[in-house]
């Protein structure tokens, strides 16, 4: 656990000093309460701590977000994914500066992978947002992908709960760009962006990938490059037969330039469409339906994680095992069980 | 489950040119197991110093070739402060004559790594003085 910084040094005397008799969560609320305030004050930088505590899956985040939940919501929440090289950053970037333009604050995460050997990260995203690093309202958080795939989508979810009670306007979550991973972490935002580039497959590559399942819109990057053509009436093409007659929302496909600042308007305008989609067909159902997702992702993490170890299927499991049984006949007679002592007790 | 990270900050402020000592040290971090955010080149104090602050860091380390450190390390420190991130572990590294390294590290720098410093000891400097900060702050 690291304390908050700023509240963590306690004075003599005070209720989490050192010698204090007052319980362990005393301490741990004093120290949540510290960050609040500080929060609803502004600063950044307890934005940034209850960033941290969600990323260390540290116990203080649920009495963060308890504090401050009343006030999420608000923000729109943009996922931006697609290939490495596509040009995600520096189209967040610049889609950064055209809301700002509009007087809309922005929040930016951008998640970088771990390595799997070392679980150290190098985050560079940054290096394409500089323009945006002296900007007041504009806060950008750099997130190491950690490599669990549900602590990272849990992660960048709460992370979102923070900037959006932070009161900041617009988020944009911008993914590693690999794998199934990334499927999870966009989940959690209320319009998917997909951006491509021509020269990284055909249209048939993209329909492999699966993106066509995830993408609100989608973005055609560097449509100065040759083959963008191709690309974007593939995309158009598989994006109708996908969705025409069977969805309202049909996803457009953009082409921009985001290294030379061009069409990012074109850009924009698409994702206030879909915007304006999801609220029409109601976005409260839409959002409360992740959040019971959510509910059961963390549920089964911690259920599946207190079964194994305190409720001794772990034990059990590798009892039956050596016993000769088959991995499929040791699951099926530790359900049963399971599902059995819940019937009982029902 | 709880899991903490080392991360770490790596900058270069001022208008000097040459990363690849930055980058060399941001890789070494990260084969240790830190998060290192690497910002590019030419910041202004200001911007190293939001940057820190936004990224919640534990450690900043400033890269300088240019000779300006005397002018420029004592600002960041300054923007630093201002910003209330006062606690983070500041080193640095570069072209530095040892006479301006102890003055930066009487002065808010906890240390100055020189010319021909193996990669591997500034790692185990900054894991080993985080260990003993965090050791501290356990201990309140």
């Amino acid at each position: 656990m690291r304390p908050a910084r700023g509240t963590a040094v306690p004075a003599p005397g005070t209720a989490c000093s050192p010698r204090s008799s007052k319980p362990l969560k005393d301490q741990a609320d004093t120290v949540v309460n510290g960050l609040v305030a500080r929060f609803r004050a502004g600063e950044k930088a307890a934005l940034a701590r209850a960033i941290s505590w969600a990323e260390n899956g540290s116990p203080e985040f649920a009495g963060f977000l308890r504090e401050v939940y009343a006030t999420v919501g608000r923000a729109w929440r943009t996922g931006v994914t697609g290939p490495p090289g596509a040009g995600k950053s520096t189209l967040v970037n610049e889609l950064a500066k055209v809301l700002r333009a509009r007087a809309r604050t922005v929040g930016i995460l951008a998640v970088d992978p771990s390595s799997p050997i070392t679980g150290g990260a190098l985050l560079g995203d940054r290096i394409r947002m500089e323009e945006r690093t002296s900007d007041p309202g504009v806060y950008i958080r750099s997130m190491a992908s950690r490599g669990s795939h549900g602590g990272l989508s849990r992660a960048a979810s709460d992370a979102c709960d923070a900037i959006d009670a932070f009161g900041i306007d617009e988020i944009l979550l911008e993914t590693v760009g690999v794998g199934q991973a990334e499927y999870d972490v966009v989940s959690a935002t209320d319009t998917v962006l997909v951006v491509l580039c021509p020269g990284a497959g055909d249209g048939i590559q993209a329909m492999k990938a699966g993106i066509l399942e995830v993408a609100d819109v989608l973005v055609v990057n560097k449509v100065d490059l040759p083959g963008s053509d191709r690309l974007l009436l593939d995309l158009e093409e598989a994006a109708h037969i996908r969705h025409a007659g069977r969805s309202a929302w049909i996803p457009p496909v953009v082409g921009c330039s985001a290294g030379k600042s061009q069409g990012i308007e074109d850009v924009v305008a698409a994702l206030e469409r879909h915007r304006q989609h999801l609220e029409a067909a109601g976005l409260d159902a839409v959002r409360a339906e992740k959040r019971v997702a959510q509910v059961q992702r963390v549920l089964q993490e911690r259920l599946g994680a207190a079964l194994w170890s305190e409720g001794g299927q772990g034990r059990r499991a590798r009892t039956l095992l050596a016993a000769g049984r088959t991995p499929y006949d040791v699951v099926d007679e530790l359900a049963a069980a399971l599902v059995g002592a819940l019937r009982g007790a029902g | 489950m709880v899991e903490t990270k080392i991360r770490v900050l790596v900058a270069k402020p001022g208008l000097d040119g040459h990363d690849r000592g930055a980058k060399t040290v941001a890789s070494v971090l990260r084969d240790r197991g830190m998060e290192v955010v690497y910002t590019g080149l030419h910041q202004t104090p200001e911007m190293i110093a939001e940057a820190a602050m936004q990224e919640d860091v534990d450690v900043v380390g400033l890269s300088i070739l240019s000779g300006a450190h005397m002018e420029l390390f004592p600002r960041v420190r300054d923007e630093l402060v201002k910003r209330g991130m006062g606690h983070v572990l500041l080193v640095g590294g570069g072209i530095i004559p040892s006479d301006d390294m102890r003055k930066l590290e009487s002065a808010g720098f906890a240390k100055l790594f020189g010319p021909g410093t193996r990669t591997d000891d500034i790692g185990a400097y900054i894991e080993a003085e985080m260990a003993k900060r965090r050791a501290r702050n356990a201990a309140s």
